[in-house]
């Protein structure tokens, strides 16, 4: 315990002296998000900051091993980590498809090659990586998938579709789903492959969502090269590399409206409602509502938490990450439309400069895909429903 | 602290779980309600309690306890809330062994080796109308000679009717103050009050009850943080039987989805049963979680430990009756029958909930801590 607590104390201290002024408190808007990557866009010097200092002491995966770059933490001194960068709002460091999603695939899956390779600039957040799984005839039905790699001997020549591609336009790399094996049962006939996203014949096409906004992209591969070095796990067994970072993607999904932060629903209701005569907030319907909100919010913290003490413990079932994917989800979605409600038709402002370019609205709106991409709400209960609880038929 | 029970803590619910359902599986309810027990619960189970080292979970060892803690205690609220079993543990072992141990003076504290041998049994009277709000405590307690005179009415005692003596919250000229009393005492009127769920409490009149300065527990006044600390505890461990009894029912109800047919299918094929099953499943898992949060708190001593313990009472509250709700309606016409066991559980469950303080006043507590 007393180590802990050394630990703690020597965290503290080093983040008061770098966690830089304006990476802290709430996050403005999406532009103070830091995601690395070759042309990396930073909001302030601070940020960029911020990330360097973060990447350097293997902060922004702290719990990967310090030979591959990362913090090398314990699970007790990672949360550690994580009250004491809450403590001072410290905002993230990095937001990493490389962190969350890839990186523990490699560690799972990866040779010791790949995994010297790629996990480092993952950590630093010198590569940015996007995920290319759904394709327009594979959504909810993702192992069937069309996207072919013809084996060339030396590499593979692929050609096919992605669809809602994160930040396909803005990443470097591609963890992306192919199949190798057309003749196979659907699951035995994909491979798990990487590759660089300025490989010719690789475009990308933004799609404008409700939000006005446009992380998705549809992505084209025609006759993309790809090494056959870059192949992650075995070849055709590419689903099992799928389902192992599907998992940790639900688990980030599901965390999302934690990551983002912000600020506390009942703040936002008092500064635009105002209170009664006893400092109540002044709406009695809204503010039950809200404080029922914070009850589910502060369990469900409490049961990520929980979920990850099991896998360290080697007590979790892998399934477990639908649970957090299906209630976080919806969770975020009743947080915003909450927010909504808090903000009434301050909220509802599109364009504004008060608004911040109508900040709230298109989050809110954001957030109507947490509970479709990664596999929607309903996927997650039929993972339950049969993994979980092994109910007949499912 | 992992949010996972040491091998201890598992090797301890193991023990409970064997032990009750062995010893008072919900038969054994069945059997004092049907009976019609004079006191609605069995004393001879009370001292195998006792003999396991159950009563006396959370005294300490110097008083012939356990000395273990909240995760503990909460641990065996969880298993009698998976049986049902009518048992003095919330009353005593929880909320009168707290109070003891927090603040009771020596005499006082000669009352913890009986709780932990499982002998006697003690009650908290804290509530006094039908809604747990201990902020509205208007029992009085007036100087009078060398003591006080109490006056007042309590409500929802637990096992009051057989306890060898009260822990009466009242008002005082110098604010709320806790005072150990004598059922036996003039002026004491108890009423049994058989409940819903066939568990047992009581009413209690208070009519000019004499006590002498003696029967403070702590300091006249500063009853505050005695009552704080035992309701806090005493919460947490109902948001565990709230868990144990939502488990329960719904694991129940999922052997039924596994063997019920209709329409020439396990009715647990039907994707209409399981989307419910699953969202309760992760509901439950919540609960667990923020039950299980709240304990560790209370045993680290953190600062918001109180409103752990809120946020798990209400959390679990609202889980345990959607349990009940769909284990109901999931088995269907049999679910409504008093042969079926989830109407128990229902009944429990409502129980446990109005036990100090609903969904709603802890979701209160919440909001005026965050300052909404």
């Amino acid at each position: 315990m007393s180590d802990l607590e050394g630990f703690r104390a020597e965290t503290r201290a080093w983040l008061e002296a770098n966690c830089p002024p304006e990476a802290r408190g709430p996050m403005g808007s999406e532009a103070d998000m830091i995601w690395g990557g070759r042309d990396a866009v930073f909001a302030t010097p601070g940020h960029k900051l911020w990330l360097e200092r973060m990447g350097e002491r293997g902060w922004t995966a702290p719990e990967w091993p310090r030979e591959y770059g990362g913090g090398g933490l314990s699970r007790e001194e990672a949360k550690v980590l994580a009250s004491e960068l809450r403590r001072i709002k410290a905002q993230p460091a990095l937001n990493s498809f490389g962190v969350w999603m890839l990186g523990p695939a490699l560690l799972a899956f990866g040779t010791e090659e790949q995994k010297k390779r790629f996990l480092p600039e993952i950590v630093r957040g010198e590569i940015r990586w996007c995920q290319g799984y759904s394709e327009p005839g594979a959504g909810s039905d993702l192992a069937s998938i069309q996207t072919r790699a013809e084996d060339r001997g030396d590499h593979w020549i692929v050609n096919g579709q992605k669809i809602w591609t994160s930040y396909a336009d803005k990443a470097d790399w591609i963890f992306c789903l192919v199949r190798t094996d057309p003749e196979a049962p659907k699951h035995l006939g994909i491979s798990f492959v990487l590759f660089d996203m300025r490989t010719p014949g690789v475009t990308t096409r933004p799609i404008t969502l409700i939000s006005g906004k446009s992380p998705f992209c549809e992505t084209f591969f025609d006759d993309v090269r790809v090494e056959k070095e870059n192949l992650v796990g075995t070849l055709n067994r590419g689903w099992d590399v799928a389902k192992y970072l599907l998992a940790h993607e639900r688990t980030m999904i599901g965390a999302m409206g934690e990551v983002a932060g912000g600020r506390p629903v009942g703040q936002v209701a008092l500064d635009a409602i105002g209170t009664d005569e006893a400092g109540r907030l002044d709406e009695p319907m809204l503010r039950a509502r809200i404080a029922e909100l914070e009850i589910d919010q502060a369990a469900f913290r409490l049961a990520m938490e929980r979920v990850g003490d099991q896998v360290k413990a080697k007590q979790a079932h892998p399934a477990i990450a639908s649970m957090l994917k299906y209630y976080g989800s919806e969770l975020n979605k009743r947080r915003h439309e909450l927010l909504m409600a808090a903000g009434g038709a301050d909220a509802l402002e599109w364009e504004s400069e008060r608004s911040r370019g109508g900040s709230a609205a298109r989050d809110w709106l954001r957030t109507k895909a947490n509970s479709i991409e990664g596999g929607t709400s309903e996927i997650q209960l039929n993972i339950i429903a049969k993994h979980l609880l092994q109910l007949p038929g499912a | 602290m992992p949010l996972i029970l040491t091998e201890e803590q598992a090797m301890l619910q193991e023990a409970a779980d064997g032990f009750l359902a062995e010893r008072a599986p919900i038969a054994h309810l069945r059997q004092l309600r049907d009976a019609r027990d004079p006191d609605g619960l069995s004393r001879d189970l009370w001292r195998a309690f006792g003999e396991m080292g159950f009563a006396g979970v959370i005294i300490p060892e110097e008083y012939g306890g356990a000395g273990l803690g909240a995760v503990e205690a909460g641990v065996i609220a969880e298993s009698l809330g998976r049986t049902l079993t009518p048992s003095p543990f919330m009353g005593s072992a929880v909320l009168s062994a707290r109070v003891l141990a927090d603040g009771g003076s020596e005499a006082q504290q000669a009352w913890l080796p009986k709780i932990a041998a499982g002998e006697a049994i003690l009650s908290l009277a804290v509530d006094e109308g039908p809604k747990h709000a201990p902020a509205k405590i208007a029992t009085r307690a007036e100087r009078a000679g060398n003591g006080f005179r109490l006056n007042g009415a309590k409500a929802f005692v637990l096992d009051g009717h057989v306890a060898d003596a009260l822990i009466v919250v009242a008002r005082a000229e110098e604010g709320t103050t806790l005072f150990l009393v004598d059922p036996k005492a003039a002026g004491v009127e108890i009423e049994r009050t058989v409940m819903v769920d066939a568990h047992n409490a009581a009413r209690v009149v208070l009519t000019d009850v004499a006590v002498d300065a003696d029967a403070v527990i702590g300091e006249v006044g500063n009853g505050e943080a005695l009552l704080d600390g035992a309701l806090a505890l005493g919460r947490a461990c109902a948001a565990s039987s709230l868990t144990g009894a939502g488990d329960q029912a719904f694991k129940i109800t999922l052997e039924y989805l596994r063997t019920r047919k209709q329409f020439g299918k396990l009715i647990g094929e039907f994707q209409a049963l399981q989307h419910r099953a699953a969202h309760l499943f992760t509901e439950l898992e919540l609960a667990r979680a923020a039950t299980l949060g709240a304990l560790q708190a209370l045993d680290a001593g953190r600062q918001d430990a109180a409103l752990a313990a809120s946020v798990a009472k209400a959390k679990a509250g609202r889980v345990a009756e959607l349990a009940v709700q769909e284990a109901v309606q999931m088995h269907g016409g049999v679910g409504m029958t008093d042969e079926f066991d989830v109407g128990l559980f229902m009944k429990r469950v409502r129980v446990l909930n109005e036990l100090l303080g609903d969904a709603g006043f802890h979701s209160e507590r919440l909001a005026q801590a965050q300052g909404f």
